[in-house]
């Protein structure tokens, strides 16, 4: 798995690649919630468009996202969910949770 | 346990880098067996699902403990119908699951965690925890055309 960074004015696009299992999540986990708790982003969005599966572990990294974000007062935004990610969050009732877009341009649009 | 007439036995050390090999594993052979695509990637999940809980409760994070998945056909008679299926079979020798938690939680609760299990029995018609004699063993069976899950815990075989 890889994550690359793009920064922009008050937005980071974390453009992640490969699979969200447990051998990865954590990375995950430990990116997202450093741009909430440390880097005070207003704005993270998750590009997860090459992403091929999401576990169990990486769903309760994003989740833990999503809950570190409302405790700064930011936003999480996730868009190119392959089915598999689109499918997991779906068995998981989390899609409703999540501020979700299908492409880049409307994920810095909203 | 008798290790003849399976279609896949892999012996894997507790390490979460070869979960994405027992994935695509997994994947290609629920695709050869003619199961949709949906039920392919939930098979695999639950597998995934399964080796992930034994690295992280009964291995405690420990790498290099060993795990065996087996996999093999398996036909059940149901009054007067046979029903075809895969049935995976996964051995450990670590902590044994506290069987009060062999139940995925609510999904009402947005929380991170505990949903490993909830993968598993969305995915599976039958699942079966056992443990006996420091030897834990998990089988999954997906059916074709089932909806019907069943779970069952018991103590030694």
């Amino acid at each position: 798995m890889q994550i690359s960074t793009r920064r922009f004015d008050k937005t980071v696009i974390l453009d992640i690649s490969g699979d969200i299992d447990l051998a990865h999540s954590t990375e995950v986990r430990r990116m997202v919630l450093a741009e909430f708790r440390e880097k005070k982003t207003p704005r993270v969005i998750l590009n997860l468009h090459d992403v091929n599966y999401i576990d169990s572990s990486g769903v309760a990294s994003l989740v833990e996202g999503l809950k570190a974000s409302r405790d700064v007062g930011s936003r999480l935004i996730l868009f190119g969910l392959s089915p598999v990610a689109h499918e997991v969050l779906q068995i998981s009732r989390l899609l409703k949770m999540f501020e979700i877009y299908d492409t880049e341009e409307l994920a810095l649009q909203a | 346990m008798n290790r003849k007439g399976w279609l896949l036995r892999l012996e894997l050390p507790s390490n979460p880098e070869i979960l994405c090999v027992v994935r695509s594993a997994v994947m290609r052979l629920a695709e050869e067996m003619g199961f949709s695509t949906e039920d392919c990637r939930g098979l695999t999940r639950a597998v995934d699902e399964a080796l992930t809980n034994i690295i992280r409760h009964a291995y405690d994070g420990r790498p290099g403990q060993p795990i065996e998945l087996l996999c093999r056909r398996v036909q059940n008679r149901a009054g007067n119908k046979q029903q075809a299926g895969l049935e995976f079979v996964l051995v450990d020798h670590g902590t044994a699951a506290d069987r009060k938690k062999l139940c995925g939680r609510s999904l009402d609760d947005v929380r991170p965690g505990g949903l490993g299990l909830h993968f598993i029995e969305d995915a599976v018609d039958v699942m079966q925890y056992t443990s006996h004699a420091h030897e834990n063993r998990l089988r999954l069976v997906k059916y074709f055309s089932n909806p019907k899950i069943e779970v069952k815990t018991a103590k030694g075989e």
